[in-house]
């Protein structure tokens, strides 16, 4: 794992001297993060990569996980979708699996700490048990979309949430109005990680080559799951239209959704639709693939994210940290990482999509601005010293009320 | 530190009384959980919102962008033109003097009375609206104001450390600074002019629009007009005649 000395040369000297100013006033201080797994997800690629820095910077930083039968997966699993907006029936036996789920890891779990992170709802009945540790501070970290919630499960979740001392969402458009105080906390990408880091032009043909990717024409790439809320046939669309007027090629990588019933119809249809043309390329990695995203990424003349709804959207993060100019829809988390006409293009339509490729394809200077600026603003806002540094700012704030608060000098 | 105490130190090669200790300003943000979506609610929201949100909103910005050039407009501003649509009062907002409001207050009222005016002489203004998800989401800045390890008692010391401060620094002792002291100077150039007695450098770190530079431009026009008053100084110490 990296060690903060490994960011000195991407973010400076001066950003590493103020995390260790802030992390100087936490020194010690026990940090208890609980979350549904171990691995698998960005929730755990993150903690697992922040983990360690925590205690590099002197934190008493612990991570929990917490245990549950299938059943109660299978209603966590419901929850989330409810919480996104997807229609989801749920029983009164599902909120009693959760509450008690719940109860039992409260008995199991070593909650003692100074600061108790809770993150997503799978582990938000453990809040019950603040009373026994009257001192801790709680925060509800909240990864997903919850901007238009299914009533009954937000209903059920909301006395939960209302006990923490603050939330944190990944964008503004997630947040509910509720009495108390909210945060924002962006998510993050590592760009020392295998899916970001830094490429040789002959590692980048090495993965492409294995991938039957020829790179004779400029690559137009979309990374996302087959789900038809990223819209792959709408890539296709659009990447015929643009195919008229500029040569270039088409790839769409990912996995397929396993938790999604559509998934494997929206492959399907892909495969129909990319039928006989040379010039798609599907490609169906398998999970840790981040080399492969990785080259593909940089091989890229234009990455595209058209999703019709998306909830932070850090491919778009990744495709930027690597220069990449950016066509993306302005939905979700994507309107931050991507100011318009500076660091990218937003789009609203397959003829936006369409517009925008033809001008990054035909305009090589543009492009290049638009990455060299998009890499700038992933550098200083989406990488994991940044979020490191929120998170420190967070335990150090946990209880105030204040706008602004001025810490003397240390000793 | 009074001006007397050091009148007569004034020389680029003087020592201070009072040392400028570097600060810097790190900002969390926090939701207030209010957005609009049309020109009218925009304005109204604008008038009830918490003076940290106003701050947020015409600062937080020149962070989050400011290596890029041309800097894109402050929040109010680009959300106008680019996501409402309405470029002409974008332009107006964008054009907005904010260096020359020294408080929050009137930063406000200008904001609340370009857009009420535009409005009434703009009827079909008042027809546009944006979708769910893409209104404007009124923010809060936190900020936690920071000692860093930057101490300089002489011209010479404030130029190096002024190498290398956090842009973060760069910006509390700029943008932050003129808000807090409620005039038009920043904590270098009261600095430089109370304790180095250097008037004419105090008025010249005052002149640059600090909203129409990079950060790090900023930074380099700031150095240079160090470096030239150190080499000037140099050059005369080392040829008194």
């Amino acid at each position: 794992m990296p060690t903060l000395a490994d960011y000195e040369p991407i973010i400076g000297g001066s950003a590493i001297d103020e995390l260790r100013e802030v992390a100087a006033r936490l020194m010690d201080r026990h940090i208890v993060m609980v979350n549904s797994t171990r691995s698998g997800g960005g929730v755990a690629e993150i903690l697992a990569r922040m983990m360690p820095l925590l205690k590099e910077l002197g934190l008493r930083a612990r991570w929990e996980v917490i245990e549950g039968t299938e059943a109660f997966y299978r209603v966590t699993k419901k929850f989330h979708n409810a919480l996104h907006g997807r229609p989801e029936a749920i029983t009164e036996e599902m909120f009693r699996l959760f509450a008690a789920t719940g109860e039992q890891n409260a008995a199991r779990l070593d909650l003692q700490g100074d600061l108790i992170v809770i993150h997503d709802p799978q582990p938000i009945p453990l809040v019950e048990t603040r009373a026994a540790h009257p001192s801790a501070k709680w925060i509800w970290r909240c990864h997903i979309d919850v901007s238009n919630p299914q009533p009954d499960v937000w209903n059920f979740l909301k006395p939960f949430i209302l006990k923490f001392d603050a939330a944190v969402y990944s964008a503004a458009p997630f947040v509910q109005r509720m009495a108390m105080r909210q945060l924002l906390i962006a998510p993050s990408i590592d760009p020392l990680s295998e899916k970001n880091r830094e490429l040789s032009p002959e590692e980048i043909a090495v993965v492409l080559g294995k991938l039957g990717v020829p790179q004779d024409e400029p690559i137009v790439t979309q990374v996302s799951r087959f789900d038809y809320l990223k819209d792959p046939l709408g890539v296709i669309t659009a990447f015929r239209r643009v195919r008229r007027s500029v040569k270039c090629r088409l790839v769409l990588a990912g996995g397929p959704a396993t938790d999604d019933p559509e998934s494997d119809e929206v492959l399907h249809r892909a495969q129909e639709e990319a039928h006989g043309d040379p010039e798609i390329h599907l490609l169906m990695l398998p999970p840790n693939s981040d080399v492969e995203i990785n080259a593909l990424q940089r091989a890229s003349a234009v990455v595209v994210q058209k999703s019709i709804r998306e909830g932070f959207g850090l491919t778009v993060a990744e495709a930027l940290w690597k220069g990449r100019p950016v066509a993306a829809s302005a939905v979700g988390g994507i309107p931050l990482q991507v100011k318009h006409r500076y660091s990218g293009l937003l789009v609203h339509s397959i003829e936006g999509t369409v517009q925008a490729v033809k001008q990054l394809l035909n305009n090589p200077d543009y492009a290049r601005r638009l990455g060299e600026n998009g890499r700038e603003h992933v550098r200083q806002n989406f990488l994991l010293t940044r979020h490191l540094q929120d998170y420190l700012l967070l335990f150090l704030l946990a209880g105030s009320s204040e706008d602004v608060v001025s810490l003397a000098s240390r000793p | 530190m009074s001006e007397a105490l050091n009148a007569h130190t004034a020389s680029p090669l003087a020592v201070a009384v009072e040392p400028f200790r570097f600060k810097t300003s790190l900002i969390l943000q926090e939701a207030t959980g209010l957005r609009a979506s049309t020109l009218a609610q925009l304005s109204t929201l604008l008038r009830e919102v918490p003076e940290s949100c106003i701050y947020h909103h015409t600062h937080y910005f020149l962070l989050q962008h400011h290596y890029l050039t041309p800097e894109p407009s402050h929040d109010i501003a680009y959300w106008v033109s680019e996501v409402l649509g309405e470029q002409p009062l974008g332009e107006l907002l964008a054009g907005i003097d904010t260096v020359g409001y020294a408080d929050l207050k009137t930063l406000r009222e200008a904001l609340v009375t370009t857009i009420d005016d535009y409005r009434q002489r703009t009827p079909t203004a008042g027809l546009r609206f944006v979708s769910e998800g893409s209104e404007f989401f009124f923010l809060k800045s936190i900020r936690i104001i920071m000692p860093t390890p930057y101490v300089a008692t002489t011209l010479k010391e404030f130029a190096r450390a002024l190498e290398h401060v956090s842009i973060r620094s760069l910006y509390f002792h700029i943008f932050d600074a003129r808000l807090r002291l409620g005039r038009p100077a920043n904590d270098f150039s009261v600095w430089l002019g109370e304790q180095l007695g250097l008037k004419e450098l105090a008025q010249r770190v005052v002149t640059p629009d600090p909203y129409a530079y990079t950060l790090e431009a900023l930074r380099s026009t700031l150095l240079s007009m160090l470096q030239h008053e150190l080499k000037t100084a140099d050059e005369a110490h080392a040829d008194p005649r």
